[in-house]
């Protein structure tokens, strides 16, 4: 199963992963062995190589969430040895590859752990909670039309730059699941801070925050306090900066939006 | 609900309330630190016993103590509030977890940390600001003026080595809990900018070893005094 890299030796591996039913039922960590992994395969090829030989055996494959595996959909989650997307920085678990680990290790596979994102089963969760808060104001409501030409609104680079930094959060969910507090803040304030930069952000920018904000906490999620565990796991780093200005846009916007 | 109390009980109205009342307290330590370097001052205590009663009979002085009480009251109910609701997020704990490669560890235990300085605080208020107000310390005559000598009091309490430990520590803790609370609020007030916030986090650093490490002296210089004399 090696791969044409001559150094590259099949690993075997120890896995505990969480095993749970439906979202009812109590889970455990359940531990398998699994043989010949290539170092060059990604994550989930060798969940995908556990499946093979569960199903061999008569036994439930493991459900987890995939869908691009190229670290763009957001869809791809797991709590890998401690960290959220594995121990590597800046990328997903569909990014991560077998290499950085070693043969004979064992490595803790968990869901993303908050209240607001219940585990469906095995390592799936309901992430359902952040599209409620990107529902709640995240969209700009324009008439559709015409194509507009091109830089006909001026952004400042820097600002558009910003913006679109903000823009690259894939809402995978893994600043909820580093955060000690279980909180949505990163996610938030990366939706909110993407559309108050923009001049097409600007004729909602106070509504917006003011009911992201009330139906993150409406979700359950917990309050941030600045610890940078989110900004540090995310795979697309998203900066911290952005919690700052959410800050900075639900203070202005409580004390001055015409919403009483 | 209003739109106040609305902004207030939200995660983020409240840790608003935390970050004013603590940057409030920041400036209270300034005072605290400055005032009490007095100590120092090699005139028997003079000075101190002065500035001590000033400090319980100026109206103005009494005025801000309550307002610095309120300071406290917010401060810790709105932590005490997150922390709880923020622990009861996560229903199931990771069965491993390694937060360590992520984040500091003071920055995770303010909770902690605030429970500590909370605990020292009621032993610091019990042994010198109880006295000092509902007591009856000796009397020493400076200038042919009668004061309660406090100064004394303190020299005292400072010669018994665990009553020196339990300011030390809670020192330490002081330290950490700034170490993360003073940039952090300004982050709160959404105050950051590539011109300013690399300051504030210095400064924050800065203030963080050096408002610890004023009080912490000041047990131990007397310590000190003690076993040399």
């Amino acid at each position: 199963m090696a791969g044409n890299n001559p150094n590259s030796k099949p690993m075997n591996l120890t896995l505990k992963v969480w095993r749970q039913k439906n979202s009812q039922a109590a889970g455990t960590l359940e531990t398998y062995q699994i043989k010949d992994i290539s170092p060059e395969m990604s994550f989930l090829e060798m969940m995908d190589v556990l499946n093979e030989d569960l199903l061999l055996k008569g036994i439930d494959p493991v459900a987890f969430d995939h869908d691009c595996r190229e670290g763009i959909c957001g869809m791809c989650s797991l709590y890998i040895n401690g960290r959220a997307h594995g121990p590597e920085r800046g990328t997903t678990t569909c990014q991560l590859h077998m290499r950085k680990f070693s043969d004979g290790d064992t490595i803790t596979i968990e869901p993303w752990r908050a209240g607001p994102f219940p585990v469906l089963k095995d390592l799936c969760t309901d992430r359902s909670a952040l599209d409620r808060i990107q529902q709640a104001g995240g969209y700009i409501s324009v008439n559709t039309g015409g194509v507009p030409d091109a830089n006909e609104i001026p952004i400042p680079k820097n600002i558009a730059d910003k913006a679109f930094d903000a823009a690259t959060c894939i809402q995978c969910g893994a600043c909820v699941a580093a955060c000690k507090n279980g909180s949505a803040m990163l996610f938030t304030s990366a939706k909110v801070s993407q559309l108050a930069m923009l001049p097409q952000g600007k004729v909602e920018r106070k509504t917006r925050v003011e009911n992201m904000v009330a139906q993150m906490d409406k979700e359950g999620f917990g309050a941030c306090t600045n610890i940078g565990s989110c900004a540090a796991e995310c795979p697309v780093g998203i900066s911290l900066e952005n919690i700052a200005m959410l800050n900075r846009e639900y203070i202005n916007a409580s004390f001055t939006s015409e919403n009483v | 609900m209003s739109w106040f109390s609305k902004t207030f009980s939200s995660s983020i109205g409240r840790k608003l309330v935390v970050a004013v009342t603590g940057l409030f307290l920041c400036s209270f330590l300034v005072v605290h630190l400055i005032g009490n370097l007095q100590l120092f001052k090699s005139d028997g205590g003079a000075s101190f016993n002065i500035y001590s009663h000033f400090m319980a009979t100026n109206p103005i002085i009494r005025t801000m103590e309550i307002v610095l009480l309120l300071g406290f009251v917010f401060h810790i109910y709105q932590s005490l509030y997150l922390n709880r609701k923020n622990n009861s997020v996560r229903k199931v704990p990771y069965a491993y977890n390694r937060p360590q490669d992520n984040s500091n560890w003071s920055s995770r235990s303010m909770g902690l940390l605030g429970t500590v300085i909370l605990l020292f605080l009621i032993i610091h208020l019990y042994n010198f600001f109880w006295r000092a107000r509902f007591g009856e310390p000796n009397m020493i005559d400076i200038e042919g003026t009668g004061y309660d000598d406090l100064y004394s009091v303190v020299v005292q309490s400072f010669q018994l080595w665990w009553y020196v430990l339990i300011y030390v520590v809670a020192q330490i803790a002081l330290g950490l809990h700034l170490y993360h609370g003073f940039s952090s609020a300004f982050h709160t007030l959404g105050l950051n900018h590539k011109k300013y916030t690399p300051a504030i986090q210095k400064f924050g650093a800065f203030f963080s070893i050096v408002v610890p490490a004023g009080f912490a002296s000041m047990p131990l210089y007397f310590f000190i005094q003690g076993l040399l004399n």
